[in-house]
């Protein structure tokens, strides 16, 4: 039965580069994708895009693709991405760019379009937003970016007209390293239970390094060997769509059951209905063998038809926050921390009462991360750092924030320490269902 | 006894909802998990963190539950003010769950 190899070269935009130069090279790999684009990037890819139309992909696609491509040639491995973010075809002219610095001759580089809906976002206006229950143009502030989570159609394509590197823009995370699997085994994008199994196999592929013990060790409950330089995982997948994962001999990490446990149940809701572009996947009877060392076998996956509709993100200019920190360490140091949170208190309600939306009183090292009525620390800590965040609708209100944490210095508590203040531009994202026959992905072929 | 003792937990975001697995080490202790880590006390112990429901959900072959906990992120990475945007950490907060 023909088999092919799929190796995870990134979970996230800034990821690790090592671990998935060591895939092409050892990996005996026949694709490798990289998960690249967070859900609020793409707004920022955008606002790159409009003042220069050559950028708006990926800020590391170039320092990725510099070693990637030249590897990927040699070892005869295609190379899938959504590193082109919100200008896939100027991020697959730079790849081009590179591969011809690098004599790759005859590559066939790839750009998918097609979700990015920002010209036409005026229709949508009645449609109503998920988080906010009001119409789409309801919305407080001026939408920079709308794109729908497109499937794996586009990358089909592309791989049926012969790319050996395909670069996207917003499509769903699993599609990008589900879609070898339909192309080379000539899968239907009706056949629901081979979907669901690729979008299992996606899904155990899309977070990197969380699949092979990264964001899962706890030393004395899960040690973890070598995670400095942790491997990153490979699914090998048969045309019937059985898998199992594993990754290359002698990197970091492990691949077990519970490793594997971890990873599916990772920002899924009900695990029998795992909605996608391609399927709606069920996991529910999922099961891990471990069959050798750092082997597992996948089973049990399976899926039911997709919907008629497509998942689009709109992000729009929301707010500003802003944050100031500072220090308090020693004998006495929490009871200098509230009286520091008190003053705070007194000075925003004297100098910008009104302004802010909401505020946020921590105290980092007691209740910063669980801030729950009943959840108490018995011991004093050594130090703690007091933080003061809140939101504000223009800069100068949200700057008083970390101007009034760093006045602590002079006019606070004793012995406050390491103040920092910033003020950050909030783009939020508003999430919609559009038809999914208004998106039709488009692929172009450029060839060094 | 806490959680932390027989199970493991990873945090996902989608949004202002969070979800939190509890995947038990040993099948034996499933059952005790089950039983125990009920949607309604779960949600009692995220009370002033999560504001709205709590949906558990359950992965058998894997002795593997999903609490859906909504309204649990501040408004969601984008706007919330914690300084754990995703809330990655709330899976070490249910882990300390006394049963």
């Amino acid at each position: 039965m023909k088999s092919i190899r799929v190796g995870s070269g990134a979970g996230y935009a800034g990821d690790r580069l090592e671990p998935s130069l060591e895939l092409i090279e050892k990996g005996n790999l026949d694709y490798i994708s990289y998960e690249c684009l967070a859900e609020r990037t793409i707004a920022i890819g955008q606002d790159a895009k409009l003042k220069d139309p050559n950028k708006g992909y990926n800020s590391l696609l170039e320092h990725r693709m510099e070693q990637a491509l030249p590897l990927c040639w040699k070892h005869k491995v295609k190379l899938i991405t959504n590193m082109g973010s919100a200008n896939p075809e100027a991020g697959a002219k730079k790849c081009v760019e590179i591969a011809k610095k690098h004599g790759l001759d005859g590559m066939k580089i790839a750009c998918v379009t097609g979700d990015d809906l920002l010209p036409v976002i005026d229709k949508y206006g009645d449609t109503e937003v998920w988080e906010t229950h009001e119409p789409l143009s309801k919305l407080p502030g001026k939408i920079v970016s709308a794109n729908a989570y497109m499937g794996a159609e586009g990358i089909v394509k592309a791989l049926e007209q012969g790319a050996d590197v395909v670069i996207t823009g917003r499509v769903s995370d699993p599609a990008i390293f589900m879609a070898p699997a339909i192309y080379e085994f000539g899968w239907s994008m009706e056949d629901w239970d081979k979907l669901g199994k690729g979008t299992m196999m996606g899904h155990l592929l899309e977070c990197g390094g969380q699949a092979t013990g990264g964001y899962y060790a706890d030393p004395g409950k899960k040690d973890v060997q070598g995670m400095g330089h942790l491997g990153f995982p490979l699914i090998e997948i048969s045309e019937d769509g059985s898998f199992f994962i594993t990754k290359v001999e002698g990197s970091g990490g492990e691949v077990t059951p519970s490793t594997c446990s971890e990873q599916i149940v990772y920002e899924i809701h009900d695990p029998e209905n795992y909605l996608t572009p391609d399927v709606v996947a069920d996991f529910k009877e999922v099961k891990f063998t471990q069959t050798a060392k750092d082997v597992v076998k996948v089973e049990g996956a399976t899926g039911r038809p997709r919907t008629e509709t497509f998942k689009c993100s709109v992000g729009y200019q929301d707010c500003f926050i802003g944050e100031g920190e500072i220090s308090y360490g020693g004998p006495g140091c929490v009871g200098r921390a509230r009286l520091a949170l008190d003053i705070v208190k007194e000075r925003l309600e004297l100098v910008a009462k009104g302004k802010f939306e909401e505020l946020k009183f921590d105290i980092i090292g007691c209740n910063s991360l669980f801030w729950g009525p009943d959840y108490h620390y018995n011991e004093e800590p050594s130090e703690v750092r007091v933080r003061v965040a809140g939101r504000a609708s223009s800069k100068a209100d949200a700057d008083i924030i970390g101007n009034e944490v760093e006045a602590l210095y002079t006019n606070g508590p004793a012995a406050g320490s390491g103040a920092f203040k910033r003020t950050r531009e909030i783009v939020s994202m508003a999430s919609i269902l559009v038809s999914r026959y208004d998106v039709t992905p488009e692929v172009k072929i450029l060839t060094v | 006894m806490k959680l932390y003792e027989i199970a493991h937990s990873r945090t996902g975001d989608k949004g202002n909802i969070s979800n939190v697995s509890l995947i038990a080490y040993e099948e034996k202790d499933f059952a005790l998990i089950k039983e125990k880590a009920t949607a309604e006390r779960v949600k009692e112990h995220f009370k002033g963190i999560v504001k709205g429901e709590v949906v558990r959900y359950e992965l058998p072959n894997i002795c593997a539950l999903n609490f859906v906990m909504y309204d649990a992120l501040g408004g969601g990475v984008t706007r919330t003010l914690s300084q754990d945007l995703h809330g990655k950490s709330l899976s070490s907060f249910l882990l300390n769950m006394e049963i």
